[in-house]
């Protein structure tokens, strides 16, 4: 059913997680940390207790699909599918370097465990809504899972999906929206409003879960919620902290796409050990 | 000249792919009446995606699809499935290549009254700019027919371009089209008009008027422009010295652009292209449009001679 390690602790996964998060984006010298980091809770519950996978058989068929519509968080999505054992955990070091399997961004065609290429927002809940649908025209039992940033629902094709995976009453579709309050130019508040977010998803017409997305408790309530909610989709809007585990990366603009130097990257793994 | 109407076939060609094969699956936003798409969706409700106005999810939609081993075709007009959602086709589609088949209606400045909002005139330089997508603008509805079936058989992302008017048959029920190669119509040596789409009949028509004043060109009708086939182009551009040719899209990025990087890479001959020419036009009835722009048997006719001037 589940990955096989999953018996393992959840907290001590997510700091792995982290720890892999910091040392492949500082070796790299590039990359996203803040937003990586501040989903690492929600991703760590998918991997290791709710998504039916097989890490050695990456495109199996009845699998529950994952995708990372926020493309940006891909070293995270490479962390926790290295600790599945899709890859090697020793190919994280090669993030972003020519000829690697773990591009920039995420993309479909090279990473094993990988479902969609994405780093142009917004595009991830339209392809998790087809996904969801070939599951109905099948007679498949998966679910379909998105993660989308908080900043990323600014972009309208958001929206369109929102209404389509509604109207097409897909209740095997989970959103989960990395609520971290930040995106590249500062505060969403500032940037771009987008509350009252929850109220807009109900609008839309979906069953809206609020938690806190860093709490494994009341992450695993809301997949587990999600799962009897019938005849509409759900979103799971995690309240997060842009670089959680991290104290100075945590709600630090600085960190949404910078690299930490190598002094950094010690001081973040010293407390992460 | 029998009229045939490349949508209808398309529509129709739909419905008998749906009946033979359980996978293939039909979307659309919001104008499935218009793109004929409606007939499957009226024979296989389950298998018909109405994604309404929203071309972006549509083709996001259409990626999770294929992703799961559907094979999908995704409809609206040339202008909204090209150039509104160039993004969605880039990420979603094209890198990854997923088998989804666009099949847009409504090509060119033919669309006429609805005016240049509507009027595709540059979806097919889009679409040809993308790697990994196969690009095909079938000449009639029977080209048209067998252009979806081939894309149906064929693994990757495809652009086919319809039109809203009928156009004149070009090809006999014999015919049989194969993905990449040009169709020889007409043999000559003076020159060679390469034509694609509703131009193909067009072209016809200048090679058999020039012909009365002894002037015979080869006429070829190209339906793949991705990838295109360079080899019939080499050929013509031998044995003729002088190549035409002759598109309903702008000069730049579409048949013309890619038959002279052949061209000029394998065998510099004179060319000329009849095309629109950096503007966006008006509303107005196609034929009205087709006149103004010269895509008219006169325009070709105008430009072949302007070439032969020039052939050394």
């Amino acid at each position: 059913m589940v990955g096989q390690t999953a018996d393992r602790d959840l907290e001590q996964i997510a700091k792995a997680l982290r720890r892999h998060i910091i040392t492949m984006i500082a070796e790299a010298g590039g990359g996203h940390p803040g937003g990586s980091l501040s989903a690492v809770e929600l991703v760590t519950s998918l991997y290791f207790r709710v998504l039916r996978h097989r890490p050695s058989e990456p495109r199996w068929s009845d699998r529950d699909r994952f995708i990372l519509s926020k493309g940006h968080a891909a070293p995270l999505l490479y962390a926790v599918l290295a600790e599945c054992g899709y890859f090697p955990v020793e190919e994280l070091a090669t993030l972003r370097k020519l000829g690697s399997r773990l591009q920039g961004h995420t993309d479909r065609t090279s990473t094993p465990g990988v479902e969609m290429s994405s780093g142009s927002l917004g595009q991830g809940l339209s392809f998790g809504i087809g996904t969801a649908l070939a599951a109905r025209l099948n007679s498949q039992g998966y679910r379909v899972y998105v993660l989308l940033g908080g900043g990323e629902c600014d972009e309208g094709q958001v929206w369109e999906a929102a209404m389509a995976a509604a109207h097409f009453k897909l209740d095997n579709l989970v959103a989960i929206v990395d609520h971290n309050q930040q995106q590249i130019d500062g505060w969403n508040a500032d940037v771009m409003n987008i509350e009252p977010l929850t109220e807009k998803w109900r609008a839309f017409g979906w069953e809206v879960i609020d938690i806190n997305g860093h709490d494994f408790h009341q992450i695993l309530n809301a997949f587990e919620k999600a799962e009897r909610v019938k005849g509409r989709p759900t979103v799971v809007i995690a309240h997060t902290v842009k670089g959680k585990g991290v104290s100075f990366m945590e709600n630090n603009l600085e960190f949404h796409g910078t690299a930490p130097t190598p002094e950094q990257a010690k001081a973040a793994l010293e407390e992460l050990a | 000249m029998e009229v045939s109407s490349t949508r209808e076939a398309y529509g129709q060609t739909l419905v008998s792919l749906g009946k033979e094969n359980p996978d293939v699956v039909v979307l659309d936003a919001d104008l499935s009446k218009s793109t004929r798409t409606v007939y499957f969706a009226r024979e296989f409700p389950q298998r018909f995606f109405e994604c309404g106005i929203a071309e972006q999810n549509m083709m996001g939609i259409a990626a999770g699809l294929a992703a799961c081993g559907k094979i999908v075709f995704a409809s609206s007009f040339a202008v909204f499935a090209t150039a509104r959602c160039f993004d969605q086709l880039r990420m979603s589609i094209a890198q990854p290549r997923l088998n989804v088949k666009v099949v847009a209606t409504h090509g060119g400045v033919t669309v006429g009254e609805d005016g240049f909002s509507h009027q595709a005139i540059e979806d097919l330089a889009l679409a040809c700019s993308l790697p990994g997508f196969t690009v095909v603008v079938p000449a009639d509805a029977t080209e048209t027919a067998q252009v979806i079936r081939v894309a149906a058989g064929t693994p990757g992302p495809f652009y086919i371009r319809l039109s809203r008017q009928s156009t004149l048959r070009v090809h006999s029920n014999g015919y049989q089209f194969v993905l990449g190669k040009a169709v020889s119509l007409r043999q000559g040596f003076d020159a060679a008009i390469i034509a694609t789409g509703v131009m193909v009949p067009v072209a016809l028509d200048a090679a058999k008027s020039l012909s009365l004043h002894g002037i015979e060109c080869r006429v070829l009708n190209m339906p793949t422009l991705k990838p295109l086939d360079a080899e019939a182009v080499i050929l013509a551009a031998q044995e003729t010295g002088a190549i035409v040719t002759a598109e309903e899209h702008l000069q730049q990025g579409g048949l013309g652009s890619r038959v002279a990087q052949v061209v000029v890479q394998n065998q510099p001959v004179p060319m000329a292209f009849v095309a629109l020419h950096d503007a966006y036009t008006h509303s107005g009835k196609p034929e009205e449009l087709l006149d103004l722009h010269e895509l008219t048997p006169a325009g070709i006719e105008k430009a072949v001679r302007s070439i032969l001037l020039k052939k050394r």
